[in-house]
């Protein structure tokens, strides 16, 4: 069974008198132990939809079930169990962590909330939270600005692992570091993962840093999942046309100075075009795919593809 | 001859020095990336060149020879003349560099009727014509639009129009496309790229993003804590790094086209941060450096020739391979 189900899932806002489609339609699932990539551009709804599945954001339909039990129906106090199951790591960790808390308080409080042993035994585990994530004990007195980029995405890892949780939602975790930190915290996050069993949800704008770090992958384009793989089918069986201008996009040294694959910008959420949404773009589109919207479909080796043309596409 | 010859530049701020004794030049029709993480000075290079160092800083040292002239040593009036006609600029975040009251239109007949005392009209066709250039789709209505009601890539696009109003013979790109979307990204640089030969200009292209280097720079400067490290054409440069540093750099990021996976082992890490460069009386890199030795504690190493266009500010694997050289010679 798996860790995470989503069926259907559709967040929507009302903006102004438009309705955002910010995820529209989405159905995938996590395993136990499983890394999940989730990749697309701006406005894709990525975001948006790693705050849905916290319930930050809620859903307008569709179903989020966690180990069978579904998220939606839950009370209160279940909820609040969910949540100590599934954390958060943010792109920014400045603006993630309280800059007037110190890291004891930031790290203790959500032990406190959750009602996690007494004072005494919190300290031990925040120390703990500390030597796991390589900064010294020593930080526990100090406050998020004394501390780079990068010891404080450590920091703000220690704090989403403090309650133990079993899937990560990681968005954007390493896009504001430097490459030379990047590394060290890629690294971190895959020790997390076999010491404690996680499972993670790894979204990010780049392709990479997923191709590394992802064991299945999911590309999002104005949110929808237009086609999700292992990541050994998907990154050398690319179907879908947006996936593969989305790699033909990624400056690669063996191909010097090619041209841009796609002309036109992103379509914005608000307005999304009729039939396959990415028909505008797309250099094999027909005039099918103006009005149908292709749905997607299974092409073995558990990799799906929403495109009515997948098939006719050369081989990558 | 070279179009921009940078002489052992020293950037100073009262407590601190960002940028020492840096050189290197661009020629003619060329694109050399200065590549760097934050807090290497890359950005403050590139702002010394024009004359816009934020207020506390200045040159304490060094020369900017542009065809022939000292940048360094012409009064403001003469730098303004320079600055958007010869040496153009853009930056990374489109938006906070156009006005938003202005239109596009109002922005970029500003450039050439200042540069270029075209009239109001002839300002305004030049306009259109430069919008046209930069691949706006219906420039004549854009024209009279704000910055707002433009996307990101449209809003750099207009940057890249006014930016080249002049035909300046030398671009600097400060992180044109960090703020882009991947495939946004790969028109502007496609876009920019057109230019430059079109136009025949140089190319500057400061990026802390190795692909975009890989694929778009003729050469190379490495920086580090202030100090250029390495200095090469692309292809000796990915193929055969010898700074510590770039190798470092270039074992740690991951790249779509090779096949590496997290399943099959972790990334090589460089370890510690930039920050302990700040202590350090010797090489800047010592701190983080796998091949360090007693000596690099002591002394700041020079950047040596490797070959004739391969400079690097290592002693230890300059030794190195110039004794493989010769083994293998």
């Amino acid at each position: 069974m798996a860790l995470l189900s989503v069926e259907n899932l559709r967040a929507h806002y009302r903006d102004g008198g438009a309705t955002l489609r910010a995820v529209d339609d989405v159905s995938f699932q996590i395993a136990a132990g499983e890394t999940v990539g989730l990749v697309g551009e701006s406005g894709c709804g990525k975001s948006t939809l790693g705050k849905t599945l916290l319930r930050l954001v809620n859903p307008t339909s569709g179903r989020i079930l966690f180990d069978g039990q579904e998220v939606g129906g839950l009370s209160e106090r279940a909820l609040r169990q969910y949540r100590r199951s599934v954390q958060m790591v943010f792109q920014d960790p400045f603006a993630s962590l309280n800059p007037r808390h110190t890291v004891a308080e930031i790290l203790g409080g959500p032990l406190a909330v959750h009602g996690v042993g007494d004072r005494k035994s919190r300290i031990g585990q925040t120390q703990d939270a500390l030597d796991r994530v390589g900064l010294p004990r020593d930080a526990l007195k100090r406050y998020p600005h004394e501390f780079s980029g990068g010891q404080r995405q450590r920091l703000g890892i220690a704090r989403a692992l403090i309650l133990q949780p079993r899937l990560v939602i990681c968005d954007e975790p390493v896009s504001a570091l430097d490459l030379s930190i990047q590394a060290q915290i890629l690294n971190l996050l895959s020790r997390m993962k076999a010491d404690l069993g996680l499972s993670y949800l790894f979204i990010s704008h780049d392709l990479s840093v997923v191709r590394y770090f992802a064991d299945r992958v999911l590309v999002m384009y104005l949110g929808r999942i237009v086609e999700s793989g292992s990541w050994r089918s998907l990154w050398s069986r690319p179907l879908h046309p947006y996936t593969r201008a989305l790699i033909d996009a990624v400056p690669n040294p063996t191909r010097r100075r090619h041209a841009a694959p796609l002309s036109g910008d992103l379509p914005s959420p608000r307005q999304i075009p009729s039939g396959c949404r990415f028909h505008p773009r797309c250099p094999l589109a027909t005039a099918r795919c103006q009005v149908e919207e292709p749905i997607s479909r299974a092409v073995g080796d558990g990799q799906t593809v929403a495109c009515h043309h997948a098939d006719l596409s050369p081989i990558h | 001859m070279a179009l921009l010859n940078v002489e052992d530049l020293t950037i100073a701020f009262p407590r601190a020095t960002p940028v020492r004794g840096l050189s290197f030049s661009v020629n003619p029709r060329e694109t050399v990336a200065l590549v760097g993480e934050s807090g290497s000075g890359k950005s403050l290079t590139a702002l010394a060149l024009l004359g816009l160092l934020p207020s506390g800083a200045r040159i304490a040292s060094g020369r900017v020879a542009f065809a022939g002239r000292d940048l360094t040593a012409l009064k403001d009036r003469d730098l303004r003349a320079v600055r958007g006609r010869d040496i153009a600029m853009i930056f990374q975040e489109p938006m906070t560099s156009l006005n938003p009251v202005l239109t596009l239109g109002d922005q970029i007949t500003e450039v050439v009727r200042l540069h270029q005392g075209l009239s109001r009209a002839a300002a305004k066709r030049r306009a259109v014509e430069l919008l046209d250039l930069v691949r706006i789709p219906e420039p004549q209505r854009r024209v009279d639009e704000h910055p707002h009601q433009l996307s990101g890539g449209m809003r750099q696009r207009v940057m890249i129009a006014i930016a080249v109003a002049c035909s300046p013979k030398l671009l600097i790109a400060d992180e044109p496309t960090t703020a882009l979307d991947v495939t946004i990204q790969a028109q502007v640089l496609d876009l920019l790229d057109g230019l430059r030969r079109d136009l025949d200009m140089a190319l500057l292209l400061i990026t802390h993003d190795l692909g975009v280097v890989a694929e778009w720079a003729d050469r190379v400067v490495v920086m580090y804590a202030g100090r250029k490290v390495e200095e090469a054409p692309f292809a000796p440069l990915f193929a055969a790094p010898l700074h510590p540093y770039t190798r470092g750099l270039l074992n740690a990021s991951p790249r779509l086209e090779e096949g590496h996976h997290h399943s099959l082992g972790p990334l090589l890490e460089i370890p510690g941060s930039i920050a302990s460069a700040a202590a350090e009386t010797g090489c800047a890199f010592a701190p983080r450096c796998p091949l360090v030795r007693a000596a690099c504690r002591t002394r700041v190493p020079e950047p040596m020739a490797a070959a004739d266009d391969h400079s690097v500010a290592c002693p230890v694997t300059f030794t190195r391979e110039s004794e493989h050289g010769l083994a293998v010679g």
